[in-house]
C-alpha cells in the first residue's frame, strides 16, 4: 500500500544466524556456487499481469539473486519478504524449491537484507506475497531446475529432453545421476532458460505446493527459544534506549531536568531528540532518550525524568466528542465517490426508506513484541541496522534520509517480526536508534514498552459510517447510500485537508458488490488529530462492519435469514463491470489488473454458502445463542464468515466459528489456515475490545490492563476453515488481512440473534 | 551480585537487586530466548520456570530469586524435544512465534501440575498467555497432544 503514499518530495554482531548465512551464500564462501541467470517473462504456463510491476523496485525474478547450491547441494534460497507471521518466508521459497524439484529437507532460507533495487519490492504489507510473487518464484525453481538438467546433459553428452530432475537428484539414461551439489558449478555455466524453454509441472506434479505439508521455516528455533526477533540481536559495546515521548503528537518538551536519572546506576547519557508529529511520513515523534547499560536502567532513568511537555496543535484532542461530530457529518452530503443511477430519486420516491450509523474508534496493532531496532553508526559515516520491519527498503531511505546519509551508506538486516498487523511498516523506531546510535559514538538498541507502543503509535482510523436504502412496495432495495467519515492515511504524508484517498474508499466502500439499480457512495471530510496509520485490513474493517451489520438489521427489519438477504443483495452470478456498474474512473483494485483480478459476485455468494452451510445456517438453537454471517471481499479475496455467539454467564463467547475463503490458487493451504484461525481471534478482539480513546490529545490506555485482546478463555474456540479449491489458472489472491473484515459484522449479526440486543460501535464490548 | 542457578548453570549476576528477572536474563545473561512483551505480568512473553513451576519474570525482582533454580525456553529439553516443544512442531502452531517460548513454557508447567487437563483447564491455565497473532486454537489442541505423551 505504501506505494501509493510515497511521499512526493522524497522520492559482526553476535547471534546474527540470518546475516551470517546469507553472506555464505552470496559470496560462495565455502563451496557454494551462485546460478547466475536472467530470464524474461513468457508464457509457457499461463502467465498473468499483477500489480507487482507498478510497485517501487517491481519485480525481480532473477535466479541469481535468489538461488544458490552449495557443493555438498544444499539449496539456499533467498526470502526477500519479511516474515511476520503469514508465512511468506516459508511459503515462496516453497514454491522455488517445488518447481525446482528441491528436497526441503535440504533447503536453506535466507532473510534477504532491505534492497529493493536488488530483490525487487520488498514491502510486507497488502497481503501481496503470494499475490504478486507466486508466478515469479515458479519461474526462479524452474529455471534452476532446466540448468541443472542442461549442465547434466552436457556432462553425459545426452539430450537435455532425456534427463529429469527428481527430488534433488538429476537423472539420466539408464538411471545415471549426479546431485546438485556436483552440477552447481556447470548449471551457474548454462545460458538461463527462457521463459517458453522452460518445462513447468504440472499441477499433479507438485510436491509441496497446495499441499500444506511443509511447516514453516522458522519452526524449530521459535520453539526451541533460537529465533531472533528485533530486540534479540546484541552487540558488543551496545547501550539501550528508552525514550519518553510527547503525549500529544506534535507537542515537545518546553524544559526537562534529568539529574534523578542521570543517578540510576547504569545510565550513561540523555538525549533530546528532534520533534516529529502529523504529515512528517514515519519520522520518530522525538522526546527525552534515556542511553544506558541495561534496558532496566534505561526505564528507570525515563520514570525519573521530569519534563514539562508543551502539547501542542493537537492537544485539543478528544476522540469522543470527535466521534459524535464524525456521526454528524455523516448526516450531511460529502464528496461523491461512486454515482451509480440516480440515489435521490430513488430515496425520493422509495415506498420506505431504512438507515443506520455505525462507528469504529481507533486501534493500536499491539503486536505481541513491542517495536526495537538497533543501530550501529560508524566513524566512517556507515549505518547498520537490525530490525523487525515489514518495509525495510522504506526504513533505509528514511532513516538515511533523517541522518543526512546516502541510501547506500545504510544497511538494514531485517530479523523476525513479532507481529507487524501495519504497525512495522512504519520504522521510526528504526531511525530513533540510528539517531542514538550517531549522538553515543556506540551501538544503541531502542526498546518500546507496551505503554509506548499503545500510547505512541500510527492508529487505525476513527470512524462514522452511515447507509440508508431505499425500499420499493416489494421490499426490494432499489437504493443504497452510503456515507463514510474517518481521518485519512493521508494526513501521515501530506498536510490534512481532511480528504480519503481513492484506495481507502475502494477498500469495502465504492467497489460494493450489490446489485442495485441505485448507488451512491460519499466521504465526509475528516481532519485527523493523531497519526493514522494502516492496522490489518485497513479501511475495510469499518466499511465491512457497517455494511455488514446493516445487512443483518436490514434482513430483521424485512423478516427475512440474513443469507437470503445477502444473496438477494448480491444478485445474480456476474463479473462486476466497470461502466455498467459505475465503479469510480481510475478504481482502485487493490493494485491489480482490473481484467486479471475482476469482483466476481458468483465467487462471492459461493464462499458465503460455504461458510453459511458449515455451521448449519438456519438450525434452531437454544435461547441466548445465535448465528451471524458476513462475506466482505478485500485484497482481491473472498472472505466469509459465520459466528456462533452464546451468551455463558453475561459474557458473549464464540463457541463456534466457519471461515470461507476463496483466495484463487491455494499455494499453501496450511498456513492459509492459520491466517483464517488467527484473524477469528484478532477479528473478536475488533469486534469486542479494541478501542484507543485520546483525551487532551494523549492517549488513555497504556497496557494490557486497559486495552485488553482476545485470550485463551475466551477466543472462538472451534474454528473452522473452508477453501475454495481451484486450480492454478485462478489466481492466488490475498491471504493476510483478507480475513478480518467479516468477523465483527458477523459477531454483532450473532449477537442480535443470541439476544436481539443491537450494537452500532466498535469495541462492542465483551458483556452483554 | 546475584547468585541464581540458570537452565543447571550457575551464574553470579551483577546488576540492581530491583532488576526484573526478565531483563537479568535477556541483557546480563545474554538469553534472549525470554520474551518482553509488557513489563507488567499481563501477557506472558516472559514465562519461565523456578523450580518447575511457570512465573512471570519480569514480575521476579532478580532479589528474589538468589539461589533460585531457574529455567528458561532454552533449558527446556536438552536437545529442544519436551514433549509440548513436540506437540508445538507437530501441529505446527506458531504464526510469527513471539510469544510461544511464553505459551510453552506454561503449558509444560501445566501439565506437571495436571497431566490430564480439560480443554476448560487448559484454556483458563493458558489465558495469562496473550498470542496476538491468534493461534489459541491450535495452542489448546497442542497441549492436549502433548498431555495424552506426557
Amino acid at each position: 500500500m505504501l506505494k501509493y503514499l510515497e511521499q512526493t518530495t522524497a522520492p559482526e554482531p553476535k547471534r546474527i544466524d540470518i546475516a551470517k548465512v546469507s553472506r555464505r551464500g552470496f559470496l560462495g564462501i565455502g563451496g557454494a556456487f551462485v546460478l547466475a541467470a536472467w530470464a524474461r517473462p513468457g508464457h509457457a504456463f499461463d502467465t498473468y499481469a499483477v500489480g507487482a510491476k507498478d510497485m517501487p523496485h517491481g519485480l525481480v525474478d532473477d535466479p541469481m539473486i535468489f538461488v544458490s547450491i552449495d557443493a555438498d547441494g544444499t539449496v539456499t534460497l533467498v526470502a526477500h519478504r519479511p516474515e511476520m507471521g503469514t508465512g511468506a518466508r516459508t511459503s515462496l521459497p516453497m514454491v522455488m524449491a517445488d518447481e525446482m524439484e528441491a528436497d526441503w529437507d535440504r533447503v536453506k532460507i535466507v532473510q534477504a537484507p532491505g534492497d529493493e533495487p536488488k530483490y525487487g519490492n520488498q514491502d510486507t504489507d497488502g497481503s501481496r506475497s503470494l499475490r504478486h510473487h507466486i508466478q515469479a518464484a515458479r519461474k526462479i525453481g524452474g529455471s534452476v531446475r532446466t540448468m541443472l538438467a542442461r549442465a547434466a546433459a552436457a556432462q553425459w553428452e545426452v539430450n537435455a529432453s532425456d534427463v529429469r530432475v527428481e527430488n534433488h537428484l538429476v537423472i539420466g539414461p539408464g538411471g545415471i545421476t549426479l546431485g546438485f551439489g556436483e552440477l552447481a558449478e556447470a548449471a551457474m555455466a548454462q545460458a538461463v532458460p527462457t521463459q517458453e524453454e522452460i518445462v513447468y509441472k504440472s499441477e499433479d506434479e507438485f510436491r509441496y505446493i497446495g499441499k500444506g505439508s511443509v511447516s514453516i521455516t522458522d519452526l524449530q528455533d521459535i520453539t526451541t527459544g533460537q529465533a531472533v526477533y528485533g530486540a534479540d540481536v546484541r552487540l558488543d559495546g551496545m547501550k539501550i534506549a528508552v525514550i519518553a515521548r510527547p503525549p500529544v503528537v506534535g507537542g515537545r518538551a518546553v524544559s526537562y531536568d534529568a539529574s534523578a536519572t542521570l543517578a540510576v546506576p547504569g545510565v550513561r547519557s540523555v538525549h533530546e531528540l528532534p520533534y516529529g508529529g502529523l504529515s512528517k511520513k514515519f519520522a520518530p515523534l522525538g522526546g527525552i532518550a534515556v542511553v544506558a547499560d541495561n534496558t532496566w536502567a534505561a526505564v528507570e532513568g525515563r520514570d525519573l525524568l521530569d519534563i514539562a511537555w508543551e502539547a501542542g496543535p493537537h492537544g485539543g484532542y478528544n476522540s469522543e466528542s470527535f466521534l459524535a461530530e464524525l456521526v454528524e457529518t455523516s448526516e450531511k452530503p460529502g464528496s461523491i465517490a461512486r454515482n451509480k443511477g440516480d440515489i435521490d430519486a430513488a430515496l425520493n420516491g422509495a415506498a420506505r426508506r431504512f438507515g443506520r450509523t455505525y462507528t469504529q474508534h481507533h486501534i493500536a496493532h499491539v503486536p505481541m513484541e513491542p517495536p526495537a531496532a538497533i543501530a550501529h553508526y560508524r566513524q566512517d559515516g556507515s549505518l547498520e541496522l537490525w530490525a523487525p520491519l515489514q518495509s525495510p527498503y522504506t526504513a533505509r531511505k528514511d532513516t538515511a534520509e533523517a541522518l543526512g546519509l546516502n541510501v547506500e551508506q545504510v544497511t538494514v538486516n531485517v530479523t523476525l517480526l513479532g507481529g507487524g498487523f501495519g504497525r512495522k511498516s512504519k520504522g521510526d523506531y528504526v531511525t530513533e536508534a540510528a539517531l542514538l546510535s550517531r549522538k553515543t559514538g556506540t551501538p544503541v538498541r531502542v526498546q518500546w514498552t507496551r505503554e509506548d507502543d499503545v500510547q505512541h503509535s500510527f492508529y487505525h482510523t476513527i470512524s462514522a459510517e452511515r447507509i440508508e436504502v431505499a425500499l420499493d412496495e416489494a421490499d426490494k432495495v432499489t437504493g443504497w447510500h452510503h456515507r463514510s467519515v474517518a481521518p485519512s492515511i493521508l494526513s501521515t504524508f501530506a498536510p490534512d485537508e481532511g480528504n480519503v484517498l481513492p484506495l481507502e474508499q475502494a477498500m469495502g466502500m465504492t467497489d460494493l458488490p450489490f446489485d442495485v439499480p441505485n448507488i451512491r457512495a460519499e466521504s465526509g471530510k475528516a481532519l485527523a488529530h493523531t497519526r493514522i496509520g494502516w492496522y490489518r485490513a485497513v479501511s475495510n474493517l469499518p466499511h465491512a462492519w457497517a455494511i455488514g451489520s446493516f445487512v443483518g438489521e436490514l434482513a430483521h427489519d424485512l423478516g427475512k435469514d440474513q443469507l437470503s438477504m445477502w444473496l438477494e443483495l448480491i444478485g445474480a452470478p456476474r463479473k462486476m463491470d466497470l461502466e455498467v456498474d459505475a465503479l469510480p474512473e481510475n478504481f482502485w483494485n487493490y493494485g491489480e489488473p482490473w481484467e486479471e483480478f475482476p469482483i466476481d459476485t458468483g465467487r462471492l455468494a459461493n464462499t458465503l454458502k460455504m461458510a453459511a452451510d458449515g455451521i448449519g445456517y438456519g438450525k434452531d438453537l437454544p435461547e441466548g445463542e445465535g448465528i451471524g454471517l458476513a462475506i466482505h471481499r478485500s485484497f482481491v479475496s473472498y472472505v466469509a464468515c459465520a459466528a456462533h455467539v452464546k451468551i455463558v454467564d453475561g459474557r458473549i463467547t464464540i463457541p463456534e466459528m466457519h471461515m470461507a475463503i476463496d483466495c484463487g490458487f491455494a499455494a499453501n493451504p496450511e498456513r492459509i489456515k492459520s491466517q483464517m484461525e488467527g484473524s477469528a481471534v484478532m477479528g473478536m478482539s475488533t469486534a469486542l475490545l479494541s478501542g484507543i480513546t485520546f483525551e487532551d490529545g494523549a492517549v488513555q490506555q497504556s497496557n494490557f490492563y486497559d486495552y485488553d485482546v482476545t485470550r485463551a478463555d475466551n477466543f472462538p474456540r472451534n474454528v473452522v476453515t473452508h477453501i475454495a479449491p481451484h486450480p492454478f489458472s485462478v489466481h492466488a489472491t490475498g491471504v493476510g488481512e483478507p480475513g478480518m473484515p467479516p468477523v465483527p459484522p458477523a459477531i454483532a449479526n450473532a449477537l442480535f440473534a443470541a439476544t436481539g440486543e443491537r450494537r452500532r460501535g466498535l469495541p462492542l464490548g465483551p458483556d452483554v | 551480585m546475584t547468585k541464581l542457578t540458570l537452565n543447571g548453570t550457575i551464574h553470579e549476576l551483577d546488576g540492581d537487586p530491583s532488576m526484573p528477572l526478565l531483563w537479568a536474563i535477556r541483557d546480563l545473561a545474554g538469553l534472549s530466548g525470554t520474551k518482553f512483551g509488557c513489563g507488567v505480568g499481563l501477557c506472558g512473553a516472559c514465562t519461565v520456570h523456578i523450580d518447575g513451576a511457570a512465573v512471570r519474570s519480569c514480575q521476579m525482582a532478580l532479589s528474589d530469586v538468589e539461589d533460585q533454580e531457574i529455567t528458561t525456553i532454552e533449558g527446556l529439553h536438552a536437545t529442544g524435544d519436551h514433549v509440548v516443544q513436540e506437540a508445538w512442531r507437530e501441529l505446527n502452531v506458531p504464526q510469527c512465534g513471539f510469544c510461544q517460548a511464553g505459551q510453552i513454557m506454561q503449558a509444560a508447567s501445566l501439565l506437571n501440575e495436571n497431566a490430564n487437563p480439560t480443554d476448560d483447564e487448559i484454556a483458563e491455565n493458558m489465558s495469562g498467555n496473550i498470542c496476538r497473532c491468534g493461534a489459541y486454537q491450535r495452542i489448546v489442541d497442542a497441549v492436549r497432544l502433548a498431555s495424552t505423551r506426557s
